[in-house]
């Protein structure tokens, strides 16, 4: 009993969190829309608009749901719940600090790779199901996206599994900071097993790993469909791409399921290249940095911090740049991106056979 | 071959072809209807798209949806009620319009070589204002097309003081009914030079940002260059004019080629399309040659205020309604005159009549109707994203398509 119990209350947690999540970073990406557009963003609700979107999921729960006549009821119906919890499940595996861990699973990696990919199944069934020309043409491009755009983030991801020999996404992030039972090189070079900090985290160790973080952090854009490849949401092209006929709090659930994936995957970036929870902060001789910073509570702010980092580079590249084309992107994916992560694949193979001997 | 009365009107011709071509759409097409809601398409206009997947095979436009009857409005009242209506043409450019309208009659009247030089030089200084208010929205949206939205907001933001100071001028924001046949509503606020020019030394940094953000964009460039290209035999052909002739190669501005009101005392250039980043008469020439005529605009409002600052300084006696006329007395004549605007050459064909200041017919010739024509031969065989690009680097609106 107190097994599923506690299973129940994990759930509960982070679903709380992620809800906590999608009205932080809606407000933040509309005050950083602001700030890069010369405008305000929200200031009338609550002071500096800070209630505003608590008043837009107020007023999406209120709505009536409306299912267009000629939809697949059962399809238009269940997309929106497939979509999130498909991207809900990637969080059981994601470590937050030293020791906590929503589910301990050995193979956390693949099973993270694995159930974002149900994602798409959602968005198809969401397209087809509500009838719409545009969102069946939304929901196209997006599983074309998506798929495609697996292959070069999940070569990424390969290249620093090999590095850290591992898909345990809780030993990763161990293997990247002064916890560790291994010898850590910055480079290959120079053992930082001690200092640790910033210099143990896997882009540094294996320098290659930085650019797999780069194609790793643009394919994990496309997939889930930020701009500039937002293009299965086009606006200006397809209205709201496979979202169309959504309204409510079937809406709600769409746009909490694209923060949470926004979330989930400059995690999965953060703890597979960047260190988790691991602090960035080094040991300097008798100065122990690095040591003083690590921690349960240090770890989730470690956690949160650089997350939330790379969500705010998420955003700012939004309001940025201008869209691509699906076929700009296909060949951005498969004539750019692919070849450079089966590069670093096998620059990694090198690396562990004759560096990190 | 004139057209009988007992004859099949040439529409039914053409309604008969469109009911046959979309009765014949096969299975592997799709039939997509494009607004007249629709996100980009910048108004009311409706497109029909049948297309293979993604790859748009014919668009078939559908105007009217915003018809207001300006021509009939023109038939039932003077020269001076039908400014303001002049003004909801192309209500992104008020000023342009009713500079056109007015010129004309002025013209008809005989009275275009009295008008005084600050009046002149006033409407040219508002005209171009009105141009780059006009461009800035082009631009703008065509970022929004492509996804950008950023440069929406940013053009938005110094369009606003172009706004205020037109608001200034002439009591609103967007429909002026400032230029009056023989003159103007009335004189420039006093300190509108001095507040213009501290827009223009604010403005011209603003155009390198926006540059930056947009213009030489790898992402804008790979989404625009190459795409819709428009050769210069298909732009005359089609009647396109303005921007998008010019894209085309084609050095054509009434500015220049009719030297109306003080233009030929004026230093600009014009500027055209060189195909720089892909092809001549693409988008992104297209969209180029709005940023440098913007550029120009500026210049020529710099001439203007020195000009209006220093010789044509404002006077104690100085009437701008001194020469409005009473009544516009005509004799029946048809006269047709253009003009310069931001989408284009905008004419009006006036056919008036003896003993009344009521025309018998006007007609407008909205340069974003003839602009617009052209998209059908654009868009064959474009991707969805590719059509919303060429929509979106015509630049129409839809007030003035439809009139």
């Amino acid at each position: 009993m107190a097994f599923y119990l506690t299973y129940l209350l994990i759930g509960a947690i982070l679903f709380g969190f992620i809800a906590g999540f999608t009205l932080f970073a809606v407000y933040s990406e509309r005050k950083i829309a602001g700030f890069v557009q010369d405008r305000l963003g929200p200031m009338e609700t609550g002071r500096y608009g800070s209630l505003q979107t608590l008043a837009d999921i107020l007023k999406l729960i209120q709505k009536e749901y409306i299912t267009p006549a000629a939809a697949d009821k059962v399809l238009f119906a269940a997309a929106p719940v497939i979509i999130f919890i498909a991207i809900f499940l990637g969080f059981a595996v994601m470590p937050w600090a030293p020791g906590l861990a929503p589910s301990g699973l050995y193979l956390g990696l693949f099973f993270v790779i694995a159930i974002i990919s149900v994602d798409a199944i959602g968005l198809l069934m969401a397209g087809w199901g509500s009838n719409n020309k545009f969102s069946l043409l939304g929901s196209m491009r997006a599983v074309a996206q998506i798929v495609s755009y697996e292959i070069p983030s999940g070569l990424a991801l390969i290249a620093a599994v090999m590095v850290a020999q591992t898909l345990d996404l809780r030993e990763i992030v161990v293997n990247q900071g002064i916890q560790t039972a291994e010898h850590l090189l910055l480079a290959g070079i120079w053992d930082v097993t001690d200092i640790g900090g910033l210099f143990a985290w896997n882009v540094f160790q294996a320098p290659h790993l930085l650019l797999a973080y780069v194609i790793f952090f643009i394919a994990s854009l496309a997939e889930c469909n930020r701009a500039p490849f937002d293009i299965p949401e086009a606006e200006s092209e397809l209205v709201g791409g496979f979202h169309t006929e959504y309204g409510g709090l079937r809406f709600a659930f769409i746009f909490l399921a694209e923060y949470a994936m926004m979330f989930l995957v400059a995690m999965i970036g953060v703890v597979v290249f960047l260190g988790g929870w691991n602090t960035p902060l080094p040991n300097i001789g008798a100065v122990r940095l690095a040591d003083w910073t690590t921690g349960l509570v240090w770890g989730i702010f470690w956690t949160l911090s650089k997350t939330l980092l790379i969500v705010g580079v998420q955003m700012w590249i939004r309001w940025t740049l201008p869209r691509l084309r699906a076929d700009q992107l296909m060949s951005l994916c498969w004539k750019v991106l692919t070849p450079l992560a089966f590069l670093c694949m096998a620059i990694s193979g090198i690396w562990r056979v004759w560096v990190m001997v | 071959m004139a057209f009988q009365l007992n004859d099949t009107p040439p529409y039914q011709e053409a309604l008969r072809a469109y009911e046959a071509r979309l009765a014949a759409v096969g299975a592997e097409e799709m039939v997509i209807n494009m607004g007249p809601q629709h996100p980009s398409t910048h108004g009311v206009l409706r497109l029909q798209l049948i297309t293979d997947g993604e790859l748009v095979k014919e668009v078939i436009p559908h105007v009217g949806y915003l018809h207001r009857c300006f021509e009939k409005h023109a038939e039932s009242m003077n020269y001076g009620k039908t400014i303001p209506f002049t003004d909801r043409l192309d209500y992104l450019a008020s000023m342009n319009n009713s500079h056109a309208f007015v010129m004309g009659v002025e013209r008809m009247l005989g009275i275009d070589r009295k008008i005084p030089k600050r009046i002149e030089y006033i409407r040219v200084l508002v005209c171009e204002l009105n141009r780059i208010a006009s461009h800035l929205i082009a631009i703008g949206t065509y970022g929004i097309d492509i996804g950008a939205f950023t440069p929406f907001m940013w053009c938005f933001r110094d369009r606003e003081h172009i706004m205020n100071m037109l608001e200034w001028a002439s009591g609103s924001r967007m429909l002026y009914n400032y230029i009056w046949v023989g003159g103007l509503f009335y004189d420039l606020p006093v300190g509108f030079e001095a507040r213009c020019s501290e827009f223009v030394r604010y403005f011209k940094p603003k155009l390198p940002e926006l540059d930056e953000l947009l213009t030489d964009n790898q992402i804008f460039i790979s989404r625009t260059a190459n795409i819709g290209i428009l050769p210069a035999d298909v732009a005359i052909n089609y009647g396109c004019s303005g921007p998008m002739l010019r894209a085309s190669g084609v050095k054509w501005d009434l500015r220049r080629v009719d030297e109306y009101s003080v233009y030929p005392e004026l230093e600009f250039d014009i500027p055209v399309g060189k195909g720089e980043m892909g092809s001549k008469g693409d988008c992104w020439d297209r969209f180029k040659v709005r940023i440098d005529e913007v550029k120009e605009s500026v210049r020529i409002i710099e001439q203007c205020l020195e000009r209006l600052e220093g010789p044509l300084k404002r006077t104690a006696d100085f009437d701008p309604r001194a020469l409005v006329p009473k009544k516009v007395n005509l004799k029946a004549q048809d006269y047709y005159v253009r003009a310069e605007n931001p989408k284009g050459e905008l004419g009006f064909y006036f056919v008036t009549q003896e003993k009344t200041d009521i025309p018998k017919r006007v007609k407008a010739r909205g340069p974003s109707f003839h602009n617009l024509s052209v998209l059908p031969e654009l868009a064959k065989g474009v991707l969805i994203a590719d059509l919303i690009a060429i929509l979106g680097s015509i630049d129409i609106v839809l007030g003035e398509v439809d009139r």
